[in-house]
C-alpha cells in the first residue's frame, strides 16, 4: 500500500512550540472501514439522506448520557492554555490539532443547534452549521487525537479533548463513516477474542513454542498455562505478547516472574485480550461487550485474582471501568458484582497490574533479581499516557509512576529521567495511541512523537541511555516503528517485564 | 417616578430573573447528566477529601492554569483576584448596616479595580498577539472581554474621577430588593455602568461564563480515584447488567 511521503521532523536541543500553518495535515485520511465491518458492530457504512438529523440526534443523545461531553463544550473558555500542550500540535503545527480547535469543530456545532447564541447570533459565537465539509473535518482531526488526555493536565478546568474525541468518532460511526482500523480490531476480538484474530489452536501452539524456548534459554521449565480451571492468577495480556518483538520478551518475564513466585496462573484463549478499543469511541456497550469477555472467563476459571500485563489503553480500561462495566473490583452490593466478588481473592486489589505484582515480590524478597545482568543497559522510562493520566498502582496517587521505576531499578543499575516537563502527568504520548497505529496514518505518527524522541535525544546525548522502558503494547509498537525514522535503533524499545526477564533468578 | 428609573427598575428585575433561572437550570441540568465512567484526571485523590482540596486549589489559586501557562495565570488571576474584591466592595450597596468585613474590604477594593482592568487587558492583548489565541477567538471572546473592561473603567471613572451620588444609588438599589422603587441618580457614567452589568447578567447563563459554575461539575477535577474499592455505575449503565 502506498503511503504519501512526508518529511521526518528535525530533533532540535529543545521542545518548540511552532508558529501554526493552517491546513497543514488538511490531507490525511483514514482509511474508512467497509460494509462487513459497520454492519457487525451495528452501524451504517456510508451517509443516508437523513445524515445530518441522524448526526445532530446523536450529538444530541450523548450530551444526555455523559456530563463531561456536556460542561466541557460549556465551559471552554478559549484562554489558549492547551494550544501549545497535544504533542500532535507540537509536531504539526496544524491549529486544528491545538486541543481547544479540535474540540471546537464539535463545540461550534453544538453551540448552532443546542444552544441559544448558536441559534440566534452563530457568527457571534462561532457556531456553525453541520456541512459534509465539516464532517470530514471531524474524520480528519479526530483520527488525529490519540485520546492520551494531556491537555485535560494542563486546563484550568480539566476540560478533557480525549471526550470529545471519543464523542465525535461515535457520531461519525453512526453516521457511517467508521475506521477501518479500529473497527476492524473490534470485529476480531468480539467474534475470536483478540485483536490479532488469533484462534484458540494457534494460541496454544504460540505457547508451547514459547516455552520450549525459555527451557532452552535457562534450563528451567517455566510453563505458560492456557485455560487452566483453578489456577489463582487470570493473565490478561495484550495479544501482542504472544507474538510481536519486543513485547513477546515481557511475557516471557511475567512467566518467569510468576513460576519464581510459585503463583498457579493460567492465560485464557477467549479473553486472550488486554486491549479494548471500545474505549476509543463513546459507545459504553461495545466497550463493555468486549470487557465482558474477561468476567466471563474469571467466573468460569473460577480466578481469584485478575492480572493486566503491559498494556497502556488496557489498563485504563482495566483500572478505571472494569468494576463498573463488568463487575471486577469491590464494592458493588448488586447480585451482578457479588457474584464474581465472592470468588475474588480480598488480600489483593483487583484487577492488578503486573508491575505491581511483580514489585511487591522483589520488595518482599519472595523473588529474587540480579541487576548486573543488565549492566550493559542504561535505561530511560516512558510513562504511556493510559497509564500515567487515567490510572493508579498501589494505594496512592502517582503510584503509576513510582512503581514502574521501583521495578526497573530492582533490575537495572544505570538509570535516568527523561526531562520533567515530559514524564509523569505531563508525558508526552508515543503518538500512535488511541487507535492511531494504523501505516495509514503513519506521518501522523511520525510527526506526533517528535517531543517524546526530542526528550529522549536529549538523555541519549548526555547520559548515554540505550533503551526506553514501556508498560504498553503500543507504544512498543509504535516506537519500533518510528524511532528508526529518527535514526535510532529500534532494539532500544523494551518491556519492563524484559528487563525483569534478564534479571530474575530462576532457582 | 421618572421614565428612566422605571425603565433601570424594570432591566435589573429581568436581569436578576434571567441570571437566577438560567443558573438554577444550568446547574440542574449537569447535575442531572450522569457521569457514567470514573475519568479523574490522574494522579487524583482517593478520597473525598483530597477532590475537596483539589477543587479548592483551582479555584482559590487556579494551579491548573499556573502549571500550564504563566502568562494567562497572571493575567487571569488579576482580573479575578481584583473582580472578587471589587464585588465584595459593592455588597455595600446591597446590606444595611454595611457588614463589617465589607468595611475592611472598602480601600482593597476600590485599588483592585486597577487590577481587574489590568488583567483583562492584558488577556485582550494575549487575543491579537499570540497567534495560536488570534485563531482561537471568536468575536464574542472579544466583547467579553471588551464588556467587562467597560464596566471596570466606568466604575473606575465614578471612583476616582467624576463622583456619583452614590447615596441616592443605595436607596436605588435597597428600594429595588424591598419591591419600593426609588428615584435612580441620572449620572450618563452610572447609567452606562448599570447598562453594561445587566447586559453582563444577562448572558451569563448562556455564555463561556457557565465555567464558574461548571468547574464543580468537571469530571476531571471532580471525581474521586478509586474504582477498584468502589463501583461506580450509572443508572441508565446499571439497567444493562439487569439484562445479562
Amino acid at each position: 500500500m502506498a503511503v504519501a511521503e512526508f518529511d521526518i521532523p528535525e530533533i532540535r536541543d529543545d521542545i518548540e512550540v511552532p508558529k501554526l500553518r493552517e491546513g497543514v495535515m488538511a490531507h490525511s485520511r483514514t482509511f474508512p472501514a467497509a460494509q462487513p465491518i459497520q454492519d457487525y458492530l451495528g452501524y451504517p457504512h456510508e451517509l443516508s439522506e437523513d445524515w445530518k438529523e441522524r448526526a445532530i440526534d446523536k450529538m444530541g443523545d450523548l450530551l444526555g448520557k455523559y456530563r463531561s461531553l456536556k460542561v466541557f463544550l460549556d465551559i471552554c473558555v478559549h484562554c489558549g492554555a492547551c494550544t501549545d500542550k497535544c504533542h500532535y500540535y507540537l509536531g504539526t503545527s496544524d491549529p486544528k490539532n491545538m486541543p481547544v480547535a479540535r474540540q471546537d469543530l464539535i463545540r461550534q456545532v453544538y453551540r448552532r443547534y443546542f444552544t441559544t447564541t448558536g441559534k440566534l447570533f452563530p457568527k457571534l459565537v462561532g457556531a456553525k452549521d453541520l456541512t459534509k465539509e465539516v464532517l470530514d473535518d471531524w474524520y480528519n482531526y479526530y483520527y488525529q487525537c490519540s485520546e492520551c488526555r494531556r491537555c485535560s493536565v494542563f486546563c484550568p478546568y480539566g476540560i478533557d479533548t480525549a471526550e470529545i474525541t471519543m464523542a465525535g468518532r461515535e457520531i461519525l460511526n453512526h453516521v457511517g463513516m467508521g475506521q477501518k482500523y479500529s473497527n476492524e480490531i473490534l470485529t476480531k476480538v468480539m467474534k475470536i477474542g483478540n485483536n490479532l484474530g488469533l484462534p484458540g489452536p494457534a494460541l496454544r501452539d504460540t505457547l508451547e513454542g514459547l516455552e520450549e524456548d525459555i527451557e532452552a534459554d535457562t534450563g528451567v521449565a517455566v510453563k505458560m498455562p492456557l485455560d487452566v480451571i483453578g489456577a489463582e492468577v487470570l493473565l490478561i495480556t495484550p495479544s501482542a505478547d504472544f507474538f510481536s518483538e519486543p513485547h513477546v520478551e515481557s511475557l516471557i518475564g511475567y512467566a518467569k516472574v510468576l513460576h519464581a513466585a510459585g503463583t498457579s496462573w493460567t492465560l485464557s484463549s477467549a479473553a486472550s485480550e488486554a486491549a479494548n478499543f471500545g474505549l476509543f469511541t463513546a459507545n459504553y456497550e461495545i466497550m463493555r461487550k468486549v470487557a465482558m469477555r474477561i468476567r466471563d472467563e474469571a467466573l468460569r476459571l473460577g480466578a481469584k485474582r485478575i492480572v493486566v500485563g503491559e498494556c497502556g489503553h488496557a489498563w485504563r480500561v482495566a483500572y478505571s471501568f472494569w468494576n463498573t462495566l463488568t463487575g471486577i473490583g469491590y464494592g458493588g452490593n448488586d447480585p451482578f458484582s457479588i457474584e464474581l466478588q465472592k470468588q475474588l481473592d480480598p488480600a489483593y486489589p483487583q484487577p492488578q497490574h503486573i508491575c505491581e505484582l511483580t514489585n511487591d515480590l522483589i520488595k518482599s524478597g519472595k523473588i529474587k533479581v540480579d541487576p548486573s545482568l543488565n549492566d550493559d543497559l542504561v535505561v530511560t522510562y516512558h510513562d504511556s499516557c493510559n497509564v500515567a493520566r487515567a490510572s493508579r498502582m498501589g494505594t496512592e496517587p502517582g503510584g503509576q509512576f513510582i512503581i514502574p521505576r521501583e521495578l526497573i531499578k530492582s533490575v537495572v543499575n544505570n538509570f535516568h529521567d527523561m526531562a520533567d516537563g515530559t514524564i509523569g502527568e505531563s508525558t508526552f504520548c508515543c503518538g500512535g495511541g488511541g487507535g492511531l497505529l494504523t501505516d495509514d496514518l503513519m506521518e501522523v505518527r511520525v510527526k506526533g512523537a517528535l517531543p517524546r524522541v526530542t526528550a529522549l535525544n536529549n538523555v541519549v546525548k548526555e547520559h548515554q541511555v540505550n533503551f526506553m522502558a514501556m508498560i504498553c503494547a503500543i507504544c512498543k509498537a509504535q516506537f519500533t516503528k518510528v524511532l528508526p525514522k529518527y535514526g535510532f535503533d529500534m532494539s532500544m524499545v523494551g518491556g519492563v517485564h524484559q528487563l525483569v526477564s534478564k534479571a530474575i533468578k530462576l532457582d | 417616578m421618572s421614565t428612566v428609573t422605571m425603565i433601570y427598575a424594570g432591566m435589573f428585575y429581568v436581569a436578576t430573573l434571567l441570571l437566577v433561572v438560567g443558573l438554577i437550570y444550568k446547574i440542574y441540568d449537569y447535575s442531572r447528566t450522569p457521569a457514567p465512567l470514573l475519568i479523574p484526571t490522574t494522579p487524583a485523590p482517593t478520597k473525598q477529601a483530597g477532590v475537596v482540596y483539589r477543587m479548592a486549589k483551582e479555584v482559590v489559586v487556579f494551579e491548573s492554569l499556573f502549571k500550564s501557562n504563566k502568562w494567562i495565570w497572571i493575567f487571569g488571576y488579576l482580573f479575578h483576584l481584583g473582580l472578587f474584591l471589587v464585588l465584595a466592595r459593592h455588597l455595600r450597596y446591597f446590606t444595611q448596616p454595611v457588614w463589617f468585613w465589607v468595611d475592611i474590604v472598602q480601600p482593597f477594593g476600590k485599588y483592585a479595580s486597577i487590577m481587574m482592568v489590568v488583567g483583562l487587558t492584558g488577556l485582550l492583548v494575549r487575543r491579537f498577539v499570540v497567534d495560536r489565541v488570534r485563531y482561537i477567538s471568536t468575536p464574542s471572546d472579544h466583547l467579553m472581554l471588551l464588556l467587562l473592561i467597560a464596566i471596570g473603567v466606568s466604575g473606575m471613572l465614578m471612583t476616582f474621577v467624576v463622583h456619583t451620588d452614590i447615596i441616592a444609588l443605595k436607596v436605588f438599589f435597597m428600594g429595588l430588593m424591598y419591591l419600593d422603587v426609588q428615584p435612580l441618580p441620572q449620572d450618563p457614567i452610572l447609567m452606562v455602568h448599570l447598562a453594561l452589568v445587566a447586559t453582563l447578567m444577562v448572558i451569563f447563563p448562556i455564555s463561556k461564563l457557565l465555567h464558574a459554575p461548571g468547574v464543580f461539575f468537571s469530571p476531571t477535577r471532580n471525581q474521586i480515584d478509586n474504582p477498584r474499592e468502589h463501583r461506580h455505575v450509572a443508572a441508565w449503565a446499571a439497567r444493562l447488567d439487569q439484562r445479562n
